[in-house]
Formats: structure tokens, C-alpha cells, sequence
């Protein structure tokens, strides 16, 4: 997997630069917008103000402001860092749980394997949705419950590839090389399995945070998930809706760049997908 | 073939049980009480311990699952506690809605996903596949409920052509017969644009993919060499063998006949089973009775995708016996 190659793949760079630029965007945030995400100055003079308008104060905002004369860009910036980390933690939750359940069942055969797959299993038949909403909706909400509850619901998928993966490395010959030199199998397991099972977990991880960044939005967009004032894109989408007729950029803004990075998650899934698994590509 | 469906049903019920236990332990071990809402802050302790008592909310934790399990397996799944009507009933008016949407927008989106994989599979790399390509990976990142937003933007605000709220007109009771039908038509548009464009993206994807994997296989080769057609060799031995793996998915989507239009019911304020669902957070009864049901489509959508992929491809009948 060297980088040159994903880049020369066109879906591969577009993904990788989309994605980059967003991340530089979300840590710069400070360095890109004017100010504070939730800062409010004179209401009526300020709200609604269309995209490349300049406000009484000289402020110049390039998509506008909201209900409440916020910067819509800073907002976006803003909510680009609650987005993409819920995102990215939310995947890195459930691909820790996936890998350690995956590499438990595949290695250590027998009961707990059985216990393991049962559960996986169970997991799997879950409607992921009605959970997402009751587990939601019955704790207050907030940004850790949400990744919480996006690990959660998760890690079933990653768990089966990986078991499939270590199940298919134990009884490759440079392993048991490493069982007769006597290594311990916690060592065997975290040393010469797992690194070679971890190819399709990153192929996982890329579709999977834009799937997460998704269901993250749904969820603040039904008002489940990040909490205003805290900007996040779901919610930047929800109060834009009410003010759709006079000022539709409020929520078409973090719509477009929510489905840039998904759209971008989703190819760079697919680029790696194909170079690292030489099988279909074609 | 009828073992095996036997042990997945057994496997299938163990499901069920265990997400109506989860559902259940969830519910009541999380803070927060529906007495508390239901009486507000003005509610005095007698009064909360009197509704407790009417509710059955002051036994033990298992006893009161017991009541409900034995109810519910009666055909009592009881009453709303916020509505006071009985759940069959809430969730009976609101199914139809649900299904009449999701079902349509199904039937739409995979017909036109079919199409649409098939044509990129069979000019794989071409201009076409990559346009048709970016196209679908767009649709299938949309959300669905800013995607809705969107449509009632353009068609409701600005075109001023269709309506964004609701399944029918103020005056529908009054509307007979074309009218009746147009009004309904009308109200339907646009929720099932949402859906089904949403979901031309995941099917066109998904069939591309299938498609291709088929297309690499011998027989394909074979097809070729005795100088078929390629409109005969995608149509007929292609996509009839790439079939499979799409009707599987099809079976595994027979739970969103039931909870997968929860954010586009949202947007469109559509009377359906999402929004039972989202209003009826603390409504035990609504919420156990809604995921009992959406377990049992669960399971019973992975075992119809299991019958009808061995339907369709006689190979995986005779490994399963």
C-alpha cells in the first residue's frame, strides 16, 4: 500500500484531498473564520444576511448568517470538528471493539468463540436505527453518547472480518513458525496475525466514518444528538430547515459539505478497497 | 434445506427474545420516568404512586415483564401512555403510510438501480460507467432528510408545484375519486423522490458491483466465444446470475418496510411508523411493541433473503442439504 499508488487512482486522490482539506479547515478553525461559532451580535440587524454580504459592524460573511446573525461559515468550520471527530471516533470505537471481539473468536477457538459469534450475530439482527433513537432519546443528549452509541451499533461488521481474516492467517505456515519458536499467543496473536489482518479493516474504517458522520447528522438533526449551540452539521441542517423560505443557505451549506466528505469517505473506501485487495480489481 | 430452516428459526425466535429483553431493560433502567412527563411538576407523590400502580410500574422488574410478554403474546400489546389509545392501533394507523412509501420507493429505486448498474457494468471504465458512477456515489452520500429539505425548497417553495407536508390534502375527505387519488399522488411526490433517489445510489452501486464479479467468470467467457450477443450475454447470463446477491439485499431490506423511512417521514411530517417511533420515546408500551416488530421483520427479512437466493440459485440449495 504505498501512497503514490492511492493517489494515482483518481477516486483515491479526490477522496484523500477532499479529506484533507476539511481535517486543515477543522483544525485551522481559528485561523479560517472570524471569531466565535456561537457568536450573536445586533439580531435584526445582522440575521438572514445572504451569502457575500457585508454586515453593519464590516464583518464580510461569505455564506451568510443564520436566525441569530451567526457566521454560517464559522458555524461549518466549527461544525466540521464536531462531524468529523464524532466520525472518526465513533469508527475508531467500533473497530477497537470489532478487532478485539474478530481476533478473540477467530484465534481462540471453542466456547468463547461460539459466545463471541452468537453475540456478534445478535448484534447484527439488531434494528440498528429504533436502537440508535431509544438509546438517543433515553439518555440526555450530548456529543459522547453519540459516538458511544455509533460504536455501539457499529463494530459487528468489522468483528466478522476480522475473525474471517484470523481464522484464515492461524493456520498459514509463517504462524505456526511462530507457535514452534515458541511464542506466547497473545504474542503470536497481536504480532504476526493481526498486522496482517488489518488490510480490510482500513478499507472498513474509511466507508464506515462516512457512514457514522451520517448517522451523526440524523441524529442531531431529530434533535437526538449534538446539542446547540455546540454547531454540528446535523444540526446546523435542523435550524436551517425552519428558516428555509428566506434563508435556504443555512441549511444547504452543511448539507453540501456533509455530503462532500461522505462522498470523499466513500471513494477513498473504494480506491484502497481495490488496491489492496488485488482480487477485484479490474 | 428444512433443518436448516428450522434451526434458523429457533436462532431467529432467540433473537427476538433477546432484543425485547434489551429493548426492555434499556427502557426502564435509563434515567427518567414517563410518570414525571405525564403529570409534570405539579404532580404530587400520591399522584405519581397512584399512576404507578394504575401502570403496573410499581412491581418488580421481571414480574412486569412477565405481564407484558404473556399480553403481548395474547395480541394485547397495550395502550399508549401518552396517547391513552391502544399501540395496535397507533402503530395499525401508521403502518400503511410506512409500507405504501417504503415499498414504492423500493420497487423504484432497485428497478432503476438495476438499470443503471447493469448498463455501467457492461461498459465498465467508460465515459458513461464514471459519470453514471459519480452520479451514484453522490446519491447514495445524500442524506435523506436533506435531501427532502432540498426537493421542498425547489418544488414547494420556488416552483410552488407540490406539497411538503403530510400524506393528504386539508381537504381530502372531501376529494372524490380522481380528484381523491391526485391529492394523494400530489403528497406522495415528494418523500418518494427522497427515498427513491436515495436508494437508486446503494442499489446502482451494489448491482455495478455483482454485475462486474459475474461478468469475470468463465461461463461469461464461454457466452462470448459461441458469438452471443453482448446484449444477450448481459441480459440473459449476467444479470440473471448476478441476480442473486441483489435479491438477497432486497429480502434483507424487508425491516425499512417498517422503521427505514425514519428521517424522511420527519422532513415531510409523513403519518407513518418513524413518527410514532420518534415522538414515543418514553411510551413503554409503543416502544417495546414497535421493536418486537421491527426484531421480528429483522429476522424474518434474513430468512426470506436466505429462501429466495436459494430460489433463484439451485447451487446453494443443494450445499445447504
Amino acid at each position: 500500500m504505498t501512497p503514490p499508488r492511492l493517489l494515482r487512482d483518481r477516486r483515491g486522490a479526490f477522496g484523500a484531498l477532499v479529506l484533507l482539506i476539511v481535517l486543515a479547515c477543522a483544525i485551522a478553525a481559528p485561523l479560517v473564520t472570524t471569531g466565535d461559532p456561537a457568536a450573536q451580535r445586533d439580531i435584526v440587524a445582522t440575521r438572514f444576511l445572504p451569502p457575500l454580504s457585508t454586515d453593519v459592524d464590516g464583518a464580510f460573511h461569505p455564506i451568510g448568517t443564520d436566525r441569530f446573525g451567526r457566521d454560517v461559515w464559522t458555524r461549518l468550520v466549527y461544525g466540521a470538528r464536531i462531524s468529523m471527530g464524532v466520525g472518526v471516533l465513533a469508527v475508531l470505537v467500533s473497530i477497537a471493539l470489532g478487532v478485539i471481539v474478530g481476533a478473540v473468536a477467530g484465534y481462540w477457538r471453542g466456547p468463547l468463540a461460539v459466545a463471541l459469534l452468537g453475540l456478534t450475530d445478535f448484534a447484527l439482527a439488531l434494528p440498528r436505527v429504533v436502537l440508535l433513537l431509544l438509546l438517543a432519546a433515553l439518555w440526555q443528549p450530548s456529543t459522547a453518547l453519540v459516538i458511544a452509541v455509533l460504536g455501539l451499533t457499529g463494530w459487528m461488521g468489522v468483528a466478522r472480518l476480522v475473525h474471517g481474516e484470523v481464522r484464515a492467517l492461524a493456520a498459514r505456515p509463517f504462524v505456526e513458525g511462530a507457535v514452534a519458536l515458541g511464542a506466547r499467543r497473545l504474542r503470536v496473536l497481536a504480532r504476526h496475525i493481526l498486522p496482517n489482518a488489518l488490510t480490510p479493516v482500513i478499507v472498513a474504517a474509511a466507508l464506515g466514518v462516512g457512514n457514522a458522520i451520517m448517522l451523526e447528522a440524523g441524529l442531531s438533526y431529530l434533535g437526538l444528538g449534538v446539542q446547540p449551540p455546540t454547531p454540528s452539521w446535523g444540526n446546523m441542517i435542523a435550524s436551517g430547515r425552519d428558516t428555509l423560505v428566506n434563508a435556504p443557505w443555512v441549511a444547504t451549506a452543511p448539507g453540501i459539505a456533509l455530503v462532500l466528505v461522505v462522498v470523499a469517505c466513500t471513494l477513498l473506501g473504494d480506491a484502497l478497497r481495490d488496491l489492496l485487495d488485488p482480487g477485484v480489481r479490474r | 434445506m428444512f433443518a436448516r430452516l428450522g434451526h434458523r428459526l429457533l436462532a431467529g425466535l432467540a433473537v427476538v427474545v433477546g432484543v425485547v429483553v434489551l429493548t426492555f431493560l434499556l427502557l426502564h433502567l435509563a434515567p427518567g420516568d414517563p410518570i414525571d412527563i405525564m403529570l409534570g411538576p405539579t404532580g404530587t407523590a400520591e399522584q405519581v404512586a397512584a399512576q404507578r400502580r394504575a401502570l403496573g410500574l410499581d412491581e418488580a422488574l421481571p414480574a412486569q415483564f412477565a405481564t407484558w410478554l404473556g399480553r403481548f403474546a395474547r395480541g394485547d400489546w397495550g395502550n399508549s401512555i401518552a396517547k391513552g389509545r391502544p399501540v395496535r392501533a397507533v402503530l395499525g394507523d401508521a403502518w400503511p403510510a410506512t409500507v405504501r412509501l417504503v415499498a414504492l420507493s423500493l420497487l423504484l429505486s432497485y428497478l432503476i438501480g438495476l438499470v443503471v448498474g447493469a448498463v455501467q457494468a457492461a461498459r465498465s471504465s467508460s465515459r458513461t460507467d464514471t459519470v453514471l458512477s459519480i452520479a451514484s456515489v453522490t446519491l447514495f452520500a445524500v442524506p435523506g432528510y436533506w435531501l427532502g429539505l432540498m426537493l421542498v425548497l425547489v418544488f414547494t417553495y420556488w416552483a410552488r408545484m407540490l406539497p411538503a407536508f403530510g400524506a393528504a390534502g386539508l381537504d381530502s375527505d372531501y376529494l372524490r375519486g380522481g380528484a381523491w387519488l391526485i391529492d394523494r399522488l400530489r403528497h406522495l411526490a415528494l418523500p418518494l423522490a427522497t427515498l427513491t433517489l436515495v436508494g437508486i445510489g446503494g442499489a446502482a452501486r451494489f448491482v455495478r458491483g455483482a454485475m462486474l464479479e459475474t461478468l469475470n467468470q468463465p461461463f461469461i467467457t464461454t457466452a462470448r466465444a459461441k458469438g452471443l450477443t453482448p446484449r444477450r450475454v448481459i441480459g440473459h447470463h449476467a444479470l440473471r446470475n448476478a441476480l442473486t446477491p441483489i435479491v438477497t439485499l432486497l429480502g434483507l431490506s424487508l425491516p425499512a418496510l417498517f422503521s427505514g423511512a425514519v428521517f424522511v417521514e420527519a422532513v415531510f411530517a409523513w403519518p407513518g411508523v418513524g413518527r410514532v417511533l420518534v415522538e414515543a420515546v418514553r411510551d413503554y408500551p409503543v416502544v417495546m411493541a414497535a421493536t418486537a416488530v421491527s426484531a421480528v421483520l429483522v429476522v424474518a427479512g434474513n430468512m426470506l433473503a436466505d429462501v429466495l437466493a436459494a430460489w433463484l440459485d439451485p447451487r446453494i440449495r443443494t450445499r445447504a442439504t
